[in-house]
C-alpha cells in the first residue's frame, strides 16, 4: 500500500502528491522572491513618510479596511434576497418555534400521515 | 488484565469514566486547581483511549453488543428474557464507533483548550463537570441501541450544553442563548419521547433492532418518523430550524462551541440512524431522502449567505457550521434516496454517503479548529467584532497559521481534509442530480470568500495601537489548535486510507439494516 494513495470517487480521482509538490514549489518561489528583497530596510526617521498631498498619514486603525467594507457590492446585488432572509432571523424564540412547527407539519404530510 | 477488562467492558466504561469524572470534578476542585485540571486531562484521555479500544474491536471483529445487567454482556437475548432483548443494550457498529472516537477526541481537545482560556473565570469546577456530562450525552447517543436510552442521553446532551452556553452569566445575552437552546432542545426531546412512546406502544419494545425487525410503517410509525426526523434535524441545526445556532454558538465559550458542533452531529447521527437502521426500506425512502437533500441544500446556501454579512466572528462561523451540516445532509440524503436501487447505490449512492460521513469528522476537526482560533482572538483582544479587529498577524502568527489551515479546509481547498470529502460529495451527487452538485460548489466558493474577509479583518493590515500589548495565547491553547490543524492536514493528505479503514465500514453499517438487526437478535 502506497503511503499517499489516490482518492477514488467513483467518477474521478485525486492524488495529494501533485498538490504537495505544487505547494512546495510555490513556497520555494516565494522564498526566492523574498530573499532578493532589501535585507536592511531603513526604519524610524530614515524610512521617510508617505506623501499624501501634504496631509498627515492616518493611524494604522484608520487605514485598515474593516470587515463591513468588504463585499458590500455582493450584499447590495442580492438585496432582494437579503431583504427577505435577514428579517426572518428575528432572535425571538417563539418565531423559532413557529418555524419548527411549520417544518413538522410539512414532514407529517411528506411522510404520508395525511 | 486491565486491557482485558477494558476490552470486555469498553462500551460501559466509555460512559462510566466521563460520568465518574464529571461527578468527582467538584471534589477535586476543592483540593486545588492543578489536581482538578490533571483529573480532567486524565479522564478525557482515558475516555478517548476507551473509544479507540472499542473502535478497534468493532473494526476488526464486527459490531459489539453490550447488555447492561446481564450475566454475559455480549448476550442480548438472555435466558430469562423469553427471546426478547429486554435490557438496555449498546449496539456499537462501525458508524457508532466512528462517531464515538472523534467525539471523545474533540472532547479532549476542548478540555485542553479550556484549561488556560478560562483561568480568570469562576465556576470552573461546574464548567468541567458539565463538559464531561456533555461528552457522556454524546457518547451515549451514538452507542445505545435502545430508543428510550437515546432520549435520556439526548436530554443529558441538551441540558449540559445549555448550561455551558450560559456559562458566562455576566453577559445577559449568554443566558438568553442558553435559555433558547434549552427550550428548543426540550421541545425536540419531547417530540422524540412522544415518538418513542408511539413505537413502544406499537411493538412492545424499546430496542431499535427489535422495532426495525417488526416495522410495518403504519399510521403511527409515520407519525413517529415525522417527530423523530423533525426533532433531531432541529437539534442538528438544519435550515429552516437553524435560528438557534448563531445565537448559541456565538455566546458559548469557544472550546464549548467547538464541542457543541459535535453535539449537533450526534443529533445528525440520530437522523441517519432513524432513517437507515430503524425504518430502512420500509419507509418511502425516495421522499424522505429528498426531504433530507432539500434540508441539506437549504442549509448550505442559507448558512453561507447569512455568514457573509456577519460582523461577529463567532456568529459568522456559526452560520458556516449550518452550511457545512448541509453537505452532510446532502451526501447521506442522496444515499437514502437511492437506498432501494442496488445499481444506483453501487454506482454513486454509497460514495455520496461516504462523502457525507467523511465530512462529519472533517467538519469536527476544521470547524473545531476555527472556533478555537476565534476563542484565542477573543482571549487576547476581548472582542469578536470584526470591525474592531486588525493587524493581529504581527503578534499572533501561530493562531493566524492555524486559522488559515482551518479556513482553507472549510472552503474545500486541497490538500486539506475538507476538499477530500467535498470532492466525494460533488462527484457522486453530480451523478444523482447535477444541479445539487453545482450548488454545493458555489457554496464552497462563497465559503472561501467569507473566510478571506475574516482573515483580512483579523490578521491583515498594520499593527494597531490598541492591540500593541497582544501576544500569542498560552501553550496549551496553541497545542489544542496545533493538534486539530495537524489532523486537518493529515486527513487531507491520506484521505483514501481514512475512507478505506473508517468511513466505508461506517457507511456500510448504516446501509446494512439486516446486520444491525441480526447483531442483536442473533438472526432470529
Amino acid at each position: 500500500m502506497a503511503l499517499i494513495e489516490t482518492l477514488y470517487t467513483g467518477f474521478g480521482a485525486w492524488n495529494p502528491i501533485i498538490w504537495l509538490v505544487s505547494l512546495v514549489v510555490a513556497l520555494v518561489i516565494a522564498w526566492l522572491i523574498r530573499s532578493r528583497g532589501e535585507s536592511a530596510r531603513p526604519t524610524g526617521a530614515e524610512a521617510g513618510k508617505p506623501y499624501l498631498s501634504g496631509n498627515d498619514a492616518p493611524s494604522p486603525e484608520e487605514t485598515h479596511v474593516g470587515a463591513s467594507n468588504l463585499y458590500w457590492g455582493f450584499t447590495d446585488a442580492l438585496k432582494g434576497y437579503y431583504g427577505r432572509v435577514v428579517p426572518l432571523h428575528t432572535g425571538i424564540l417563539t418565531d423559532y418555534v413557529l418555524w419548527f412547527i411549520g417544518v413538522l407539519a410539512l414532514v407529517i404530510v411528506m411522510a404520508g400521515v395525511l | 488484565m486491565i486491557w482485558e477488562l477494558l476490552g470486555a467492558h469498553a462500551p460501559a466504561l466509555l460512559l462510566a469514566i466521563p460520568m465518574l469524572g464529571a461527578f468527582a470534578t467538584p471534589l477535586l476542585g476543592r483540593i486545588g486547581r492543578t489536581p482538578r485540571n490533571l483529573w480532567i486531562l486524565v479522564i478525557t484521555a482515558l475516555t478517548f483511549v476507551t473509544s479507540v479500544v472499542l473502535a478497534a474491536e468493532v473494526y476488526t471483529t464486527g459490531p459489539v453488543i453490550y447488555t447492561f445487567g446481564a450475566m454475559d454482556p455480549a448476550l442480548a437475548l438472555a435466558g430469562d428474557s423469553g427471546g426478547i432483548p429486554v435490557r438496555i443494550i449498546f449496539n456499537v457498529d462501525a458508524m457508532s464507533a466512528f462517531m464515538a472516537v472523534f467525539a471523545s477526541f474533540v472532547g479532549m481537545i476542548a478540555a485542553v483548550f479550556s484549561l488556560p482560556s478560562g483561568k480568570m473565570e469562576s465556576g470552573r469546577d461546574g464548567y468541567f463537570a458539565l463538559l464531561l456530562l456533555l461528552l457522556v450525552g454524546i457518547l451515549g447517543m451514538v452507542c445505545t441501541g435502545d430508543l428510550f436510552n437515546f432520549f435520556v442521553f439526548l436530554e443529558i446532551n441538551s441540558l449540559a450544553g445549555a448550561a455551558l452556553v450560559a456559562y458566562r452569566i455576566d453577559k445577559g445575552v449568554a443566558v438568553e442563548a442558553g435559555m433558547k437552546y434549552a427550550f428548543l432542545s426540550t421541545l425536540a426531546g419531547l417530540l422524540v419521547l412522544f415518538a418513542v412512546g408511539l413505537l413502544y406502544g406499537q411493538y412492545d419494545s424499546l430496542n431499535i433492532a427489535v422495532i426495525a425487525g417488526r416495522m410495518q410503517f403504519g399510521f403511527l410509525d409515520k407519525v413517529a418518523l415525522a417527530l423523530l426526523l423533525t426533532g433531531l434535524a432541529m437539534k442538528a441545526g438544519a435550515v429552516p430550524m437553524h435560528f438557534w445556532t448563531p445565537d448559541t454558538y456565538s455566546m458559548a465559550p469557544s472550546a464549548i462551541t467547538a464541542f457543541l458542533v459535535v453535539a449537533s452531529q450526534a443529533s445528525l447521527y440520530g437522523v441517519f440512524r432513524v432513517a437507515f437502521s430503524l425504518y430502512g426500506l420500509t419507509l418511502n425512502y425516495v421522499t424522505v431522502g429528498w426531504f433530507i437533500i432539500i434540508l441539506g441544500v437549504l442549509s448550505m446556501f442559507v448558512g453561507v449567505s447569512m455568514a457573509i454579512p456577519q460582523k461577529d466572528v463567532k456568529r459568522l462561523m456559526a452560520y458556516h457550521a449550518v452550511s457545512q451540516t448541509g453537505y452532510m445532509l446532502l451526501g447521506v440524503g442522496v444515499g437514502l434516496a437511492v437506498l432501494g436501487d442496488p445499481a444506483m447505490m453501487e454506482s454513486f449512492g454509497l460514495t455520496a454517503m461516504e462523502g457525507g460521513i467523511f465530512h462529519i469528522v472533517n467538519h469536527a476537526m476544521y470547524k473545531g479548529l476555527l472556533f478555537l482560533t476565534a476563542g484565542a482572538i477573543f482571549y487576547q483582544t476581548g472582542t469578536r467584532n470584526l470591525n474592531k479587529l486588525g493587524g493581529l498577524g504581527h503578534s499572533m502568527k501561530w493562531t493566524m497559521l492555524f486559522f488559515v489551515i482551518g479556513a482553507l479546509a472549510i472552503a474545500g481547498i486541497p490538500p486539506f481534509n475538507g476538499f477530500a470529502s467535498k470532492l466525494m460529495i460533488y462527484e457522486s451527487v453530480f451523478a444523482f442530480n447535477p444541479a445539487l452538485s453545482i450548488i454545493a460548489m458555489v457554496v464552497s466558493i462563497l465559503t472561501l470568500a467569507s473566510f478571506v474577509k475574516v482573515f483580512h479583518a483579523i490578521f491583515m493590515g498594520p499593527k494597531q495601537e490598541r492591540y500593541a500589548e497582544v501576544k500569542e495565547v498560552p501553550a496549551p491553547m496553541l497545542a489544542a489548535m496545533a493538534i486539530l490543524a495537524l489532523l486537518t492536514v493529515l486527513m487531507g493528505i491520506f484521505p483514501q486510507q481514512i475512507v478505506d479503514i473508517v468511513i466505508s465500514p461506517a457507511a456500510g453499517a448504516l446501509v446494512d439494516q439486516g446486520s444491525y438487526i441480526a447483531s442483536v437478535m442473533g438472526g432470529l
